[in-house]
């Protein structure tokens, strides 16, 4: 694997030598770390076309790992019987293709209602996380406000130490929680590193603003949610995804604290699908009764990743560092 | 404004602290912890001997300390790679395509394992066409560290990058000018300057893992322990799980979990001192 440092080839062809003339060593010094050259600077030299095909192919390869296994598994969960059994098991090549799986899956029975609940339980729970950690982080931003240092320390305490999965459990069945979707919300409901992410970004808001706005009269909550908000999509949106996808992808705090079958979510669902072979009970006798089990199983697990790979591009442009140093320094 | 925040952290993170007193006790469900005897410290005594406890502390460790080796650098040599690309779009392509796995869950990242290298998987698929029988990986013990390890990487080695990648924009990129004015080729650059200019991350990084030696992913390895077998997948976590939780010896298993919270916590603060020591940041700042 070659790598050569800072503005180096990439494995398209872009016309290497073209910035050049147009001076992109004098721009990067001017902002030396907002924009990035495009082109390759006058000092480095030319990569050895070895160097470049293995980078390009080194890069291609990283980029297949993380497709085809998705590929094949969506194709999969969209292919008939015949063409599973044709492919003796997953399939590469679009064969015969049907919806049949998942509007199997998606009739009732044990899957609708995991999907249902996953999603009840991922809406109510971020609504209340995002809406805790955004009140605790513009809290914890302003200095003096009330017990301040008890309480930042109170919230950073909790990146420290655990109080350890049983007497977790003790306390949540204490609470009378065990077969409750509380369960799967409130302990994971504050996330100390979330709060650092906002807090940060909170402060870095110049508080010249702030304070005339409170000159001016207004009361916090008016500086929150109309000055200091508005600046601050970006963050909120990013950990919004974070929450949203903690408790979506959540498996072991309904493992632990759920004991009802009906009341699984589809993380749960799709364990005792696909890792421990567990028939779908109820839906067997749904329909025509070609049961194609992979792809059945496939589509539990497309459903599954779904609603990530909806959200996930919305959010993303967000992950620019600006969002991500806070977090960083703490 | 912090009063919600406070309740939650007082409810769920501060009073369970408190129920750690049954690791001292002999308790039993039915009785509660108000009358249950108290035990002492036979509980650890009995930790202390047990030698399927020891297996657990064994096979975290061996775990932390493989993938230290095996998935630390890989994110470093990733954003190095991803850096050196000149054009914008197409980093921005590979950076959201290898970002992604971070965002599935355990389960589903277990499920494609399951599918791509379990016995009926696709990898079967081909090594039977080829005759020579089924492989599944899934269930060897002996590939078992391989196998968690790649599927840290697959999930999380993308993202990563993230810090890294900061880290190398925040080098002045006339370093870099200098430096190949004197005849530095690019090995010598990425020797010479990129690899200092990420140090602090880096050490960061690493003073975070280490504070973290005794927690290997849980769910990963909770949803494979059975396939494999307790004898190389059971971590300290698992082990807590199966005697409290599964077994219903709360006081013993709440025992070997105290006992790791605690060595945990030491660790953290002694990694974090030890920043300091090297004149780094560390993960939190003196007031």
């Amino acid at each position: 694997m070659s790598t050569s440092i800072g503005p180096g080839p990439s494995h398209t062809s872009v016309p290497v030598r073209q910035g050049v003339a147009t001076g992109t060593v004098a721009d990067a010094a001017r902002t030396p770390r907002k924009r990035r050259r495009s082109s390759r600077p006058v000092w480095d030299e030319d990569p050895s076309v070895v160097a470049q095909g293995s980078k390009g192919i080194v890069l291609v390869l990283i980029c297949l790992a993380v497709l085809v296994p998705l590929y094949t598994i969506v194709l999969t969960s969209l292919s008939s019987q015949a063409a599973i059994t044709r492919a003796g098991g997953l399939v590469l090549i679009p064969d015969e293709l049907t919806v049949d799986a998942y509007r199997q899956v998606l009739s009732g029975g044990i899957v609708t209602r995991a999907v249902l609940v996953s999603l009840g339980v991922t809406s109510v729970g971020t609504a209340i996380s995002v809406t805790v950690s955004v009140l605790a982080a513009y809290g914890l931003s302003r200095p003096g406000s009330l017990f301040h240092t008890p309480i930042l320390f109170l919230m950073l305490g909790t990146m420290f130490f655990g109080a350890g999965m049983i007497p977790m459990y003790l306390l949540v069945s204490a609470l009378g929680m065990i077969d409750s979707y509380w369960a799967l919300i409130l302990p994971t409901a504050v996330s100390a590193f979330n709060i650092v992410i906002m807090r940060g970004f909170f402060q870095g808001i110049d508080p010249g603003i702030i304070e005339s706005a409170r000159i001016d009269g207004a009361s916090e909550w008016r500086i929150l949610f109309q000055m200091v908000l508005p600046m601050s999509k970006a963050v909120v949106a990013v950990v919004a995804l974070f929450y949203a996808v903690g408790y979506w992808n959540a498996f072991f705090n309904a493992v632990l604290y759920i004991n009802d079958a009906a009341k699984q979510p589809l993380q749960v669902v799709l364990r005792s699908f696909v890792l421990q072979g567990v028939s779908v009970p109820g839906q067997v006798d749904v329909g025509s009764g070609q049961i194609a089990t992979l792809a059945v199983q496939m589509a539990v697990m497309v459903i599954a990743l779904v609603p990530v790979v909806i959200v996930y591009p919305f959010i993303q442009r967000h992950f620019k560092t600006g969002v991500m140093i806070g977090a960083v320094k703490g | 404004m912090t009063l919600p925040m406070v309740a939650l952290l007082l409810v769920f993170a501060y009073v369970p602290i408190l129920g750690n007193v049954i690791a001292f006790q002999d308790y039993s469900p039915f009785i509660g912890i108000r009358d249950s005897p108290w035990a002492g410290m036979r509980q650890f005594e009995r930790v202390m001997t047990d030698p399927t406890f020891w297996n657990a502390v064994k096979n975290t460790l061996v775990i932390t300390a493989f993938q230290l080796v095996f998935y630390f650098p890989i994110p470093i040599a990733l954003a190095i790679l991803l850096n050196s690309i000149l054009s914008e779009k197409v980093r921005t392509v590979i950076q959201s395509i290898v970002y992604l796995p971070h965002f599935f869950s355990w389960v589903v990242v277990v499920s494609v394992f399951h599918q791509i290298l379990g016995g009926a998987g696709l990898l079967s698929q081909f090594t039977r066409e080829f005759g020579l029988g089924a492989v599944d990986v899934m269930t060897n013990p002996d590939t078992f560290l391989f196998l968690i390890t790649s599927q840290v990487v697959w999930k999380d080695a993308g993202w990563g990058i993230i810090v890294f990648l900061a880290a190398l924009n925040a080098i002045d990129p006339a370093l870099y000018e200098s430096a190949a004015m004197d005849g530095a080729g690019k090995w010598r650059r990425i020797w010479h300057i990129t690899l200092p200019g990420m140090r602090a991350v880096i050490v960061l990084l690493l003073i975070l893992n280490l504070g973290n030696a005794l927690t290997v992913g849980f769910e990963q390895l909770i949803l494979q322990r059975d396939a494999v077998g307790a004898g190389r997948a059971e971590v300290l976590d698992t082990f807590v799980y199966y005697t409290g939780v599964q077994n219903g010896d709360w006081s013993y298993a709440a025992a070997a979990g105290l006992l790791k919270g605690v060595v945990s916590m030491i660790l953290v603060l002694g990694a974090n001192k030890l920043a300091h020591l090297f004149g780094e940041a560390g993960v939190y700042q003196k007031a």
